[in-house]
């Protein structure tokens, strides 16, 4: 049953951008409050953070929800949810390059060059630019739908890297980091499956229309 | 001028909350008893039972001034409070304040064996007579990267060595943490092994420096901070500054310790604060100093902490890359 049907989308839009708006919100209004802790710095951090890998989760959760609930209709949220993790990345990384290196380029250089997790990190937003860059249905139509759709699945990269940097920053406890790397490794687990499922459907189809082409020859 | 400043007044002058707390308590229960007498068949001495000596927020004096003290801002007591690692309760950092409540800290008692003449067990109250207290401001440089400035209450671990009367056969001094899983259920989850034990060399114990503490701004320590006696060693890393222990041992060999046992390429025995040797994974040339601005500030991170001029002289010819 397509509830597209039943609900305008386009009413739904409004309400689920405030939402994804929340934890900056709620961040902002716990600064004001003093309720960041003693180290805000590393508390906004670590926020703005796991917000950008949840985003990126959710990002890559509308396919496969879209698919199994036959619910076309959710890929019209898609390019919201992709734009948000890209906001909060963005949070994140002028988090870092501002409050917690004060623009000192010498010391970010050599983290990136030296820190495996910064270096991930890194990756994993500098790799999400070209996407936010081209994210518009102009664009789409300028670099051409099969174009746009294999440069978009560096948000796979982009998710990887972002467990992987989560992951090799925690001290001891590796719960939460092994949570959001496994619940990446499930939602590209999914696309691994449905390709392989899809080469060989394609591949019987092709096979049976030569068979029958050759029979009708 | 008799009127004092405030920075004039030792934190150890003013009258901690507890105690002007517990005298409300005090009246209040007088009343409740005076009530409650004709009605209930208890003694009126239940209602003014004094509160233990040496509970929570007890107030520690009087406070010998130490010249090892440093002046630099202090670190808001909220922020000391709040932001702990000490993963018996909890891996967050908001999260032993949490779950530490209801840590029992009374009676407690620390027993010192191994390589010495006059092995013992001391309970609290005994280690707290064996010296005048000092109160000792200190920076304390945890290795992630962050330090605060807190005025620390104890006197130096080598009056406890000294009367345990070390053989020539000790070299180091090992020491180890209360562990329970009833009281400190989530240390299962903390990703290290428990109970928590920690290692000097037996010249870093005897050192001046080295504090056995039992208390900070004032009063005695709050369970999250390591109640009721810990210590600290302001030139190395924080975690080496093993809290709540329960036992010291003096040893030949060097003991094992717990941050080295989880991960032994990051954590070294020695773990002195050394801006020239980076952690693995990040950088130690700076650090954050969480002073009570808003966003702290990024300072340069100090040969052994600021402490090079009493403590150098027991790392020469030493290669401190190697014995990290």
């Amino acid at each position: 049953m397509d509830l597209s049907r039943h609900i305008n989308v386009r009413w739904l839009k409004p309400p689920v951008f405030l939402l994804c708006l929340g934890p900056i919100a709620h961040l902002v209004w716990m600064g004001f409050h003093d309720e960041l802790g003693a180290n805000p710095v590393e508390y906004i951090t670590h926020s703005t953070g796991t917000w950008t890998l949840v985003a990126l989760c959710v990002t890559l959760s509308v396919t496969p929800l879209r698919r199994i609930l036959e619910q076309n209709w959710l890929i019209r949220f898609r390019r919201m949810f992709g734009l948000f993790a890209f906001f909060y990345g963005s949070l994140h990384f002028t988090t870092y390059i501002w409050l917690y290196s004060g623009f000192d380029l010498h010391a970010m250089i050599d983290d990136v060059y030296k820190r495996p997790f910064i270096t991930a990190g890194f990756t994993a937003y500098v790799l999400m630019i070209p996407l936010a860059l081209t994210s518009t249905s102009g664009m789409i139509r300028r670099l051409g739908g099969r174009r746009w759709q294999l440069l978009h699945e560096l948000i796979y990269v982009s998710a990887l890297a972002g467990a992987i940097h989560y992951y090799w920053l925690v001290k001891s406890d590796e719960r939460v980091p092994l949570r959001f790397a496994a619940v990446v490794a499930l939602l590209l687990g999914y696309r691994a499956i449905f390709y392989a499922f899809q080469r060989r459907e394609k591949a019987a189809a092709a096979k049976k229309s030569a068979r029958e082409s050759v029979l009708s020859a | 001028m008799l009127i004092k400043k405030p920075s004039d007044i030792p934190y150890s002058e003013i009258t901690p909350k507890a105690v002007y707390m517990n005298r409300r308590k005090f009246l209040a229960g007088v009343a409740a008893a005076t009530g409650a007498v004709t009605l209930a068949a208890r003694p009126v001495s239940e209602w003014l039972e004094p509160q233990s000596v040496l509970a929570d927020g007890t107030k520690l004096g009087p406070l010998a001034k130490s010249p090892y003290s440093t002046s630099e801002t202090l670190t808001p007591i909220k922020d000391v409070t709040h932001y702990n690692n000490y993963y018996e309760f909890g891996t967050d950092k908001s999260d032993p304040a949490k779950y530490s409540t209801k840590f029992v800290t009374s009676p407690w008692s620390v027993s010192v064996d191994g390589e010495v003449n006059k092995p013992g067990k001391y309970d609290l109250e005994e280690l707290l007579k064996l010296a005048p207290l000092e109160e000792r401001i200190y920076r304390h440089r945890c290795v992630e990267a962050w330090s605060i400035v807190v005025p620390w209450i104890g006197y130096s671990f080598s009056v406890l060595a000294k009367m345990a009367d070390p053989k020539p056969t000790a070299k180091f001094v090992a020491f180890q943490s209360y562990y329970d899983v009833k009281q400190m259920p989530l240390g299962q989850q903390a990703g290290i092994e428990l109970p928590y034990v920690e290692g000097l060399r037996l010249d870093e114990a005897m050192n001046p420096l080295t504090l056995l503490t039992f208390g900070m701004f004032g009063e005695t320590l709050p369970n999250q901070d390591g109640a009721p006696v810990r210590m600290v060693m302001p030139w190395k890393y924080g975690f080496k500054s093993i809290k709540s222990i329960v036992r010291v041992r003096f040893v030949k060999d060097m003991p094992p310790t717990t941050w080295n046992i989880a991960n032994a390429h990051e954590y070294g025995f020695y773990s002195n604060v050394n801006p020239q040797v980076d952690h693995p994974r990040w950088s130690q040339a700076s650090e954050r100093r969480l002073d009570g601005s808003f966003f702290g500030k990024r300072i340069k991170t100090a040969m052994f902490n600021g402490y090079a001029d009493q403590v150098a002289s027991m790392y020469t010819g030493m290669d401190l890359r190697k014995y990290y």
